[in-house]
Formats: structure tokens, sequence, C-alpha cells
């Protein structure tokens, strides 16, 4: 699963780099990205919701921040 | 040595944001001017400046409890709106034996610091659906839990203008509802059924530093901080407390057709909002605050939208974290899930021009295409 390492970047740029990397997964695959702005908590399951991808869930990464899980499928 | 200084008068042209302060109403600056003069005296003295000021005070609560539907015994003045929620909500629980409050997810933070400063394992915040609308029965619910001493419900929601179901809540007997009125007062017919109520005069059009706290003769409330139990004393301006009286009488006086004017531009500026690509309306369409309509755009911070609208000569706020000197993103918006960054509060003034409204949505559609065209998407 590719991983998008997003630590210490301001909203919107964790979004950003999610809608830039989906092309490269194949549809129904996962993409994960690694983002210490609180606001990503909210906005990468608000971006699902409105670009018609399904928001799988948050983990934590090795370092303890939070990973969360995106499936591509459109 | 520091002077104050007054820059020339500003135009409010292009001022969009009335759901942080409307601009001073011509009724509350002619009655302020005036009330200056005569109102500068402690209205608790028995002396003829005293009684001037006294004089002028109840004829500020008159004018409030008339427009609130209370009598004027039941209105007091505070130092600001924020002071007003602290003192109506905390003085409510203060009066009872339990000390839990069941309050919105959404409801201003004067609220939230309120229920926080009152640290409470029985206090509970309700959820909220995708328009910011609680559930009236469940909110009802968690207010027959044990330990609770008061509800507190928005009449409408100060970031999204989502109208709350305020008179629908069958809440037990004894407990009291406390509800902020701030974005309503002034802009639709207001819940009837609270204990407590609270405003604030610069929402809409009065001075700022003043607040208005209404409580009923019927409710059990007692002051929760030092001083005496009453609504006297709560730190007002006599000459504001008259000036914001006289601005919510003409405002009131004008509501419906201000309301009919605001709504149909807030559809225009929906409309345009909703014709950006990856851009959301948020709020409830319909039972919802005239004067405001709020959206968020995908891939663009607050900030910059923000500062772009305002080279472009208009003002607007954001509840996006990076507007703001915090990082958390509005909890607003968040208890919506909404999202949060990319997003813009527009607020109308009560003389907000059509035309004012077509340069706005230009401005608005060309600084999204200007601002996504920089990140490369």
């Amino acid at each position: 699963m590719i991983e998008l390492d997003c630590r210490g970047l301001p909203c919107p740029r964790p979004v950003i780099e999610l809608a830039k990397a989906l092309p490269s997964v194949a549809i129904g695959e996962e993409l994960s990205v690694v983002a210490d702005d609180p606001a990503a908590r909210h906005d990468v399951a608000a971006w699902c919701r409105m670009r018609g991808q399904e928001y799988v869930g948050e983990e934590s990464a090795a370092d303890g921040l939070p990973r969360y899980v995106v499936r591509r499928l459109s | 040595m520091a002077r104050t200084r007054l820059n020339a008068v500003s135009t409010t042209r292009g001022y969009l944001d009335t759901a942080s302060a409307e601009p001073l109403h011509p009724a509350a600056r002619d009655t302020l001017l005036a009330a200056l003069d005569r109102g500068w005296g402690d209205p608790r003295r028995l002396h003829r400046a005293g009684r001037d000021a006294r004089a002028l005070l109840d004829n500020a609560r008159a004018v409030v409890a008339e427009a609130l539907g209370v009598h004027p015994d039941e209105i007091g003045f505070t130092a600001s709106g924020t002071d007003a929620v602290h003192r109506g909500l905390l003085g409510l629980v203060a009066a009872r034996s339990a000390d839990g409050i069941v309050h919105s997810a959404v409801e201003h933070s004067a609220v939230l610091h309120a229920a926080a400063w009152h640290d409470s394992p029985a206090h509970v915040a309700v959820p909220v659906d995708a328009d910011a609308r609680v559930d009236a029965d469940a909110m009802a619910a968690a207010a027959r839990r044990p330990g609770v001493a008061a509800v507190a419900l928005q009449a409408a929601n100060q970031e999204v203008g989502t109208l709350q179901p305020v008179d629908e809540l069958d809440l037990p007997d004894g407990v009291p509802l406390f509800v902020d009125a701030a974005a309503a007062v002034g802009r639709v017919a207001l819940p009837q059924r609270w204990s407590a109520l609270s405003a604030s005069a610069h929402k809409w059009g009065g001075p700022s530093g003043v607040g208005v706290l209404a409580v009923r003769r019927s409710a059990r409330w007692t002051t929760p901080f030092p001083g005496d139990d009453g609504l006297e004393q709560l730190g007002e301006s006599v000459p504001a407390a008259l000036a914001a009286a006289a601005a919510l009488q003409a405002v009131l006086a004008e509501r419906d057709a201000t309301a009919v004017r605001q709504r149909q531009q807030v559809d225009r500026i929906r409309a345009a909002a909703s014709a950006l690509p990856d851009t959301e309306v948020v709020g409830d369409p319909v039972d919802r605050l005239p004067h405001l309509v709020t959206f968020s755009c995908l891939y663009i911070s607050g900030d910059e939208l923000v500062s772009a609208l305002d080279r472009r000569g208009f003002a607007v706020a954001s509840g996006s974290a990076c507007t703001s000197s915090s990082l958390e993103p509005s909890h607003v918006l968040a208890a919506m899930g909404a999202l949060t960054h990319g997003n813009v509060r527009v607020s109308l003034r009560r003389d907000t021009t059509d035309e004012e409204v077509a340069e706005f949505c230009t401005a608005l559609t060309e600084v999204v295409a200007e601002i996504r065209a920089g990140v490369g998407l």
C-alpha cells in the first residue's frame, strides 16, 4: 500500500497529496496518508465523500501519528 | 506616549461578515451619541445623574423586553454576548444540585468553554446531523440521564445558519433550558420555551460590548460569579445598552422585509458556490438564518480564500483552522462531517445590494479558479 508522508504539512496539503496520488493506485486498492495536521482527521473522510472514494479508517503509524486509509473506488 | 487614533470613516461596501459583527445601525448611532451625554452616571445612585442613567437603563430594558416578549425585570445587560452565555448557563446550573450540562456538539465556543470551566462527568455533547441540526428526541433523552443540571441549545447555528428544534425539546420537569440566541435575534422568530436566553448586540447592529441576558421569573437562577443575585450590575454600559435597544427595535421593524431580500441574495450565492467544482454548500438549505451561507472548497486553504477575497474588497469569515489562532478546525464543521478546509462563511448586511452580491459571486468564482490553478490538480 502506498503511504504518503504528510508529517508537518498544514491543511489542505494532506488532501492535495492524496488527490494527486490517487491515479497511481488501481481501482479497489488502498492508499494511506500520515498527517499530524488535526484537520486531516475530518478532511480525508470529507474528501472521500465528495470525490466518491471509500474512507476505510484511521490507524496508527509506527511513530504513533494517525494514518488515514482510503480505497479507490473510481 | 501612546495615542489613540481614528482612521477616516470606512465604507461597509463589500463587508460580508455580519455574523461576526453587523455595522452600527443608524438608530443605534444616534441614540448612543445622545445617551453618552445623559447616561454616564451610576444608575444605582439616587442623585440626579444617577436617576438620569436609571431612566435610560429602564428604557433599554423595556424596549429589549418587548422585543424578546418578556418582562423588563427579566432582562439584564452584560459586558458581552460571551459573558451573557457564561452567566446565563452557569447561573441555571448553580441553582441546581446536579452539575451536568447537556449541549449540542455545535454550540458557540462560549457555551463549550462554560461547560469545560464547570467540568463534570455528567456533561453530554449531543451529536448533530450533516446539516448541523441536533435531534430533539436524542437531546431530550440525554437530559433524562442522572446528574443533568441544565440543557443548552442554540436558536440557530452561528457558522452554518441551521435553525435548531428548540421548541420541540420535551425536557423532563425541573431541567431548565438555556438558549444562546446570538445568531438568531433580529433575524428570525425566536424559540419560546426556555428558562434563560442570551444575545449579543453587535450581531444585530447595536454597539459592541453589550450582551443581553434574559432569565424568566419562573426560572431558578443564581449568579455563578461573585456578586449579588439578580440581573442588575452585570457590567452594563447604560448608553451602549440603550443604543443596542434602539437598534434592535429598528431591526425588528424591518426584519421580515430584510429577510426576504437576504434569502434571495443568499440563494444566488448558494447557486454560485454550488456551481464551483469540488465545492460543498453546508447547513440546512431551507430552515436557516436568512442572511448567512457557508461553503467549503476542496484543495484550498481558508486563509488563502479570505485573503484573496479581501484583496478584491470582500470581507468574509472562515471556520478553517489555517485562518484562526488555533490549529483545530471549526468544531461545527467537524461535527457535521463537513470539509473543514477551504471554508467561507458569508453573512449579509441589512443593506447589502444585489449588485454587491453579483460582484461577490464573480470574484469568488475567479479566486477559486486562480488558487486551484496554483495547486496543480
